[in-house]
């Protein structure tokens, strides 16, 4: 038998969902298993420290997923250790690809997040104002350290270079499974492309209008979720429930749509689109029946950045060039 | 010397296109500050196309279409219209200056009018200050 496939997997900057996709794709991973090796995987499920990964020979690792954006220096850091040792790196997760949740931080500056963490909050009790500091001498005699802070969120590509990209926030377990299968198997497309089927989520949604012969119409009414519950069969966009499904990539089966919850972007834009944000802004206002709904809908929606660029705003055109907290 | 800006056309081609060819027909004043694109229907200009243009270095994007009734493929600029309306938001609440992006309807025989948006619109940019997205794409 063929040695195995070396394989190592990082959370930067992320919650752990994308390993618990991971996870969950349970007897497929165990068939998985047996093709691979697990060398590094933290600091999460195994216990290898960053001392072990920065100990590894250049390219000992076959195959590299990393979760999560780029917040601190650390996770910078230990990016940019796992490139160099790693032959094939993937992008894994919505935070990895595009940035994720926590890149809508970049509209505010450093001072307002960190005054919201540490000071403003309701559930906050720091009389003093102690805020972390990434250097500090403790009892004057420990020099202890923490990551700091980085300007602005940065998706891995950003820092390093990726060979592949699978959205999702987190990944649909089936389609990491085929992920997972495609690269044991050696049958991968060409690098720098997603490892996904490239459909829109409407592709694949049981809502979709031409599934039932029926015609899309302009929408005249728009709604936000709390203002009701959608019919269950018919296509939200068509009820006016705003709906990415148009833009974003269909690899979680709609799974959001079954639910009866519009489709946010997590999955990542289809083929084609440099700007997810402004293309989600062209897709929503195309299928608005008129100026009066497209007014209605800016003044509905309080925050239309965040509205747009939910998963990715870190990848967005704008936010690449703007000073993080230009906003006010 | 008062500073020039940059700014990047967007136009139709049967209508604000047609409106530019008739301000040089006119001999018509206006500041050189406009770079034009003739595109099939303002309709087409994605809302990716501007972003990429002020992130590029342009101060200012002008999208200009015909007037409502007149749109060669008869709603192209009702959906222009709604596009814009939508990225001006997005824009804005991203903390960049919509101010730095137009949109204008100029039908092919308004020449004199086309002279006039690229004069006011230079003079605005001017007043704002270079693009804040400059420095390198």
């Amino acid at each position: 038998m063929a040695d195995k496939i070396k394989f190592g997997f990082l959370l930067a900057g992320g919650c752990a969902g994308c390993e618990m996709a991971l996870v969950d794709m349970s007897e497929k991973l165990v068939d998985a298993l047996d093709h691979l090796e697990v060398v590094f995987w933290a600091p999460t499920v195994a216990d290898v420290k960053y001392k072990d990964l920065e100990a590894m020979e250049d390219g000992y690792i076959d195959l590299a997923f990393v979760d999560g954006m780029v917040r601190n220096t650390e996770n910078e850091h230990t990016v940019k250790v796992l490139r160099q040792k790693s032959k094939t790196l993937v992008a894994f997760g919505a935070c990895a690809t595009l940035g994720g949740i926590a890149a809508l931080g970049d509209i505010y500056s450093k001072e307002e997040l960190f005054n919201q963490a540490y000071k403003d909050t309701f559930g906050t009790d720091n009389p003093d104002g102690i805020m972390p500091e990434p250097q500090c001498l403790w009892e004057g005699k420990y020099d202890l350290t923490l990551p700091a802070f980085t300007n602005r969120v940065s998706t891995i590509d950003q820092l390093v270079d990726v060979d592949y990209f699978v959205g999702g926030c987190p990944p649909h377990h089936d389609f990491v499974a085929q992920a997972v299968q495609a690269i044991v198997a050696g049958n991968l497309p060409a690098k720098g492309s997603w490892l996904t089927s490239g459909k829109a989520v409407c592709d694949v949604c049981k809502r979709n209008p031409a599934e039932h012969d029926q015609k899309r119409l302009p929408v005249g009414e728009v709604f936000r979720t709390i203002d009701g519950r959608p019919d269950e069969d018919k296509c939200l966009l068509q009820q006016g429930y705003i709906c990415f499904g148009p833009v974003t990539q269909g690899d979680c089966q709609a799974s959001c749509l079954n639910v009866n919850i519009p489709c946010r972007g997590c999955g990542g834009p289809i083929p084609g689109v440099k700007d997810y944000g402004a293309r989600c802004a062209s897709m929503i206002a195309s299928s608005l029946k008129d100026d009066q709904t497209a007014e209605k809908f800016v003044s509905k929606f309080n925050d239309m950045a965040k509205f747009c660029y939910r998963y990715s705003y870190s990848a967005g055109i704008l936010n690449q060039k703007l000073t993080p907290g230009r906003k006010n | 010397m008062s500073f020039s800006p940059n700014i990047v056309g967007f136009a139709c081609q049967w209508c604000t296109y047609a409106g530019a060819d008739l301000a040089g027909n006119l001999r018509c004043k206006y500041p050189p500050t406009i770079k034009l694109i003739r595109v099939p229907c303002s309709g087409s200009v994605e809302p990716e196309y501007i972003l990429e243009s002020l992130a590029r270095g342009a101060d200012g994007v002008l999208v200009g279409g015909c007037h409502y009734g007149d749109c060669h493929y008869k709603d192209g600029n009702h959906k222009t219209s709604r596009r814009m309306t939508v990225l001006k938001k997005m824009i804005e609440d991203a903390g960049f200056d919509p101010r730095r992006f137009r949109l204008e309807w100029i039908s092919g025989a308004e020449g004199q009018r086309f002279a006039q948006v690229v004069e006011e619109f230079t003079r605005e940019l001017q007043e704002l200050g270079p693009n804040p997205l400059k420095g390198g794409a």
